[in-house]
């Protein structure tokens, strides 16, 4: 069994790019990556990928080159960048092959995601009558955590604060302009208790990872950064999630908190040795759930840990440093790859205006999705 | 189960909700035969789940406004668009259900707040309207 190490990384910009589709996007990310890495496209001997809307990620071999390379789509929802990485962390791992790709990317229209209930094994009047909506999810499941563990309305703004102060450092987000929490305040309310800062938005964008195996990383003189763990993990019993028409009384943990473990443990590590996570915020209410939920402090801790800024850039757990999905939107393939990429850049000290400080050794990811899944990955330098 | 009491609309779907002798309404859920969790709503392999009804009280256990349109398809309602309140309902201790929340202003919405079900016609894009389930609270408010 080899170590895997990411020895590259390519985004093209999140927002909304006109003149190219999401798999042109995606064609970007992986000239970008492959270019950093000093390697050709006939260098790889397998790639990954997928989108959600934005077609088949196998087709960018027209763009890229009929190498005959072995090429897998991935479709996991949310957790499509995830299980692309994983399934390039398990083939580099296995030693079926020692230098790979893993491409996110996808282009959504403006407004909401619009999901069909068959799709999700779920009646049609839930979807008729309006109850099948992720904000509408979020705010219910935010709603109660505040109530339960005393969470108040000005830390759901603070996170957005943090989210479009540091968008405005990373030239990959989409959102690149300070909001003040006034301004975040008193927007108008979507889903409450969420102002329209607190929700992300469906939108554009690619990533590539390159990954390659200890020995073959050596080799290239390539160091970038191992994959202590990746984990993917589906719903327990009594989880609370999106598009769930009812629920268990008995209340359980969710996939989060068993991916996270999972991670963990693969890693070694404990959540007080990570330096920076990147953590599912595609509303404020997420991020504050989602620290809980990875182990990073107890529930209510956050109304503390946010407060005294613990979790901007130079806070002692630095948490979406590229202004998560509220700056730089959700395109669902790309989005959990960003999270990757930009612990990339922030372990291998490239993350400029935004750089971390101090001793940076342990990067931590984690993405979440519908019906019910989420992914972590585990970086170190 | 009666039929449904005259001059309500065809409900949205069949299998969700029934009426007893006295016109009351109530959610059909659905007991796993083996495990017996209880689920909503009732699936349609009835070898494993036996139909079983849904209790038709219970408290507030979340809540929100949706205060925008939601797209067509899945939504089906008129394009006029009226923000409405949807909430997760603890039926006893046996079940949470999602609903759409009616007979209450929105600054009135708090969790613990005692519920009852309810009918509500569901107007279509069409102008055709369907019977629907919501919880309103157990006094006006």
């Amino acid at each position: 069994m080899s170590d895997v190490r990411i020895i590259a990384a390519g985004i093209h910009p999140f927002g909304r790019t006109p003149g190219l589709s999401g798999l042109q996007q995606g064609v970007f990310a992986v000239r970008q990556a492959l270019a950093a890495a000093g390697l050709d496209w006939s260098d790889i001997q397998f790639a990954y990928g997928g989108s959600d809307s934005a077609g088949n990620a196998d087709t960018m071999v027209s763009e890229l080159g009929l190498t005959g390379l072995q090429f897998i789509n991935v479709a996991n929802g949310c957790a499509t960048g995830g299980s692309a990485m994983f399934g390039a962390y398990s083939t580099i791992k296995s030693g079926e092959f020692d230098l790979g790709v893993a491409v996110g990317f996808d282009k959504h229209p403006r407004g909401a995601f619009d999901p069909k209930p068959a799709d999700w094994g779920l009646p049609d009047w839930y979807g008729e009558t309006g109850l099948m909506l992720t904000t509408q999810f979020f705010a219910m499941k935010t709603q109660r955590y505040m109530a339960e563990h005393g969470i108040s309305v000005q830390t759901l703004g603070r996170v957005a604060e943090k989210a479009f102060a540091n968008g405005v450092l990373a030239p990959h987000a989409w959102r690149r302009e300070a909001v003040d929490l006034e301004t975040i305040l008193a927007a108008p309310m979507v889903s409450d208790p969420f102002t329209k800062f607190m929700f992300c938005s469906p939108g554009e964008g690619a990533v590539a990872l390159v990954f390659a195996s200890e020995t073959r990383a050596r080799r290239l003189g390539l160091e970038g950064v191992r994959l202590r763990a990746a984990a993917v993990r589906s719903r327990p019993p009594g989880s609370f999630e999106v598009f769930s028409p009812a629920l268990d009384f008995v209340r359980g943990p969710s996939p989060t908190t068993l991916a996270s473990r999972a991670a963990f443990e693969m890693a070694g590590v404990a959540p007080a040795d990570i330096g920076v996570a990147q953590l599912q915020d595609t509303e404020t209410g997420a991020e504050i759930m989602h620290m809980a939920e990875n182990g990073f402090c107890a529930n209510g801790d956050q109304e503390a840990w946010i407060a005294e800024g613990r979790t901007r850039i130079d806070g002692a757990l630095p948490v979406n440093t590229d202004g998560g999905c509220l700056a730089c939107g959700e395109p669902i393939g790309a989005s959990g790859l960003r999270q990757v990429y930009e612990n990339f850049i922030q372990l291998t000290g490239q993350a400029g205006a935004r750089q971390v400080g101090g001793d940076l050794r342990l990067g931590y990811s984690h993405v979440y999705g519908a019906p019910g899944v989420s992914a972590v990955a585990i970086v170190e330098r | 189960m009666s039929p449904i009491p005259a001059p309500l609309a065809p409900p949205i779907a069949d299998r969700l909700m029934g009426f007893d002798a006295d016109g009351a309404p109530f959610l059909l859920g659905g007991r796993d035969r083996v495990g017996g969790r209880l689920v909503f709503p009732l699936p349609a392999d009835e070898d494993r789940f036996e139909p079983v009804r849904l209790p038709d009280r219970g408290q507030l256990w979340s809540w929100t406004i949706q205060r925008f349109r939601p797209k067509s398809p899945p939504y089906a309602g008129p394009a006029a668009f009226t923000p409405y309140a949807v909430g997760y309902v603890a039926l006893g201790e046996a079940i949470i259900v999602e609903s759409r929340l009616v007979g209450v202003a929105f600054d009135a919405l708090r969790i613990g707040l005692p519920l009852r079900l309810t009918v509500e016609p569901f107007t279509l894009d069409s102008g055709e309207t369907r019977l629907t389930f919501a919880f309103a609270p157990e006094r006006p408010a």
